[in-house]
């Protein structure tokens, strides 16, 4: 029973019930970092901790929280987290937490740490909903390394700061499209994601 | 006075939550699908950005920000730590409980460290790292309010939002706005004025996106971009319309 359930619960977040693309959930942070392809590595990797370790304390003390009070118990489990990850990125890699700026903060208010929390964990076992907190964290962080590579590349022309496309200003070739830095062109990417995984997987279009 | 007017007016236009910073997508694309309901939480909205980001400010300025508490240092030691606890309970008795216990510890830990002085100060007591708890902590607990006020006396607004009002808890653009203000050390009148323009803006966006995704209705669109799709693409468009609010 254990072994087909747990793949299930780690991969079917990534493809087939990706929290960005049918959730909706945990957008904001999702657009507003993904401007260089290592701030979005950056984001996913705090996202995955933050959410298999906030599902996991939440699942193990499921059965003690009041029901009347269980959000602002979540979030103070969550917020904990949060400011323990903003430390550890403060001391380890001080530029990009600096880049990130609130956005950090805001991992606290990210839809998908605390809809794991209120949807699954508050209903199942600590091992499973840290799998559950991984596999959501992996499919969250896909889209977010997707859009930041598209955005870096076109808008720059460098992928983690190295210049693959020589932009004009530097002698070589490539125009950068500047749209890609500013918040639209974030949406129209993701736009089109959502596009593209629906016309493979045409059971995800949304019944009117 | 002039300042209020045009912070109030970047906040709502130049600096939208929704539209220049991506806050609060989640609802905002969720609850867009019709101008009564998004109005309903764009209100709601509204009146929690009010209530918040002037609270954290009070909150941020007169307890966490570093000699903020400096007032205390006049005293007795032994009573300034019940007095700590007893001026935060004041400030945000919305705060979970487990929270006031902290400041207590960590005055005991900084008086152990500061033996070289001899005597801890509470001017040189930095609190800010508190300050995402604290501020989430306000939050929550002013959703609930306007939870349990909303169920008891407007239920069909209660019953339109439904599971949309507890995450207006995890409603980045609250959030959000709390910590910029802290970021750009708004002073208190500027906090309630950008609380209400940030707000607004925010409620200004969802209901102008509600009422494009009305007419979207009647158009043919592409069948894996129906839904999702579409409202991303439309919500990139505002945006790029936005935009021009700031003299790119």
């Amino acid at each position: 029973m254990a072994a087909p359930k747990t793949t299930k619960v780690l991969f079917d977040p990534v493809f087939n019930n990706n929290p960005i693309g049918l959730q909706v959930l945990g957008i904001c942070s999702a657009l507003a970092v993904t401007t260089k392809l290592d701030k979005s590595i950056v984001m996913a990797a705090a996202v995955i901790a933050v959410t298999a370790c906030s599902s996991a304390v939440i699942a193990a003390i499921r059965n003690y929280i009041p029901n009347s009070i269980r959000i602002i118990v979540q979030m103070v489990v969550i917020a904990s987290l949060v400011i323990v990850v903003d430390q550890l990125l403060k001391a380890f890699v001080y530029d990009i937490a600096k880049q990130l700026s609130v956005f950090v903060g805001l991992i606290i208010t990210n839809c998908i740490v605390m809809g794991r929390a209120e949807g699954f964990a508050m209903k199942n076992a600590p091992g499973i909903s840290f799998l559950d907190g991984i596999g959501n964290g992996l499919g969250y962080g896909l889209v977010l390394i997707i859009v930041g590579f598209f955005r870096e590349l076109i808008g720059n022309g460098t992928l983690f700061g190295y210049s693959l496309m020589p932009s004009v200003s530097l002698g070589g070739w490539y125009v950068p499209n500047g749209l890609m830095l500013m918040p639209p062109s974030a949406f129209f990417l993701i736009g089109v994601f959502i596009w593209l995984v629906r016309t493979w997987k045409p059971e995800q279009v949304e019944k009117e | 006075m002039e300042d209020l007017l045009r912070l109030f007016l970047r906040s709502v236009f130049v600096e939208n939550l929704a539209l220049a910073f991506f806050l609060g997508m989640c609802t905002f694309l969720a609850v867009s699908k019709n101008v009564k309901t998004a109005l309903g939480l764009g209100i709601a909205v509204i009146v929690i950005q009010t209530i918040t980001v002037p609270a954290n400010n009070l909150i941020f300025q007169h307890v966490l920000k570093q000699g903020a508490l400096g007032w205390l240092d006049g005293e007795e030691p032994a009573t300034n730590e019940s007095q700590a606890a007893q001026a935060r309970a004041e400030e945000g008795d919305t705060i979970a409980p487990q929270e006031q216990s902290t400041p207590a510890g960590v005055t005991a830990g900084g008086q152990a460290g500061s033996t070289e002085s001899g005597r801890f100060r509470f001017a040189d007591l930095d609190l800010t790292f508190l300050g995402l708890i604290s501020y989430i902590g306000v939050i929550a607990a002013m959703v609930q309010i306007l939870e349990m006020t909303l169920d008891r006396y407007f239920p069909p607004l209660y019953n339109a939002l439904g599971i949309f009002l507890p995450l207006i808890t995890v409603n980045c653009a609250i959030l959000g706005g709390t910590l910029f203000m802290v970021e750009r050390n708004y002073d208190f009148t500027s906090s309630v004025v950008y609380g209400v323009g940030s707000g607004t803006g925010w409620a200004l966006a969802i209901v102008a996106l509600a009422g494009i995704r009305e007419k979207l209705k009647y158009s043919d669109v592409p069948d894996g971009l129906k839904g999702l799709g579409i409202t991303f693409i439309t919500a990139g468009l505002m945006s790029l319309a936005f935009l021009s609010f700031s003299g790119v």
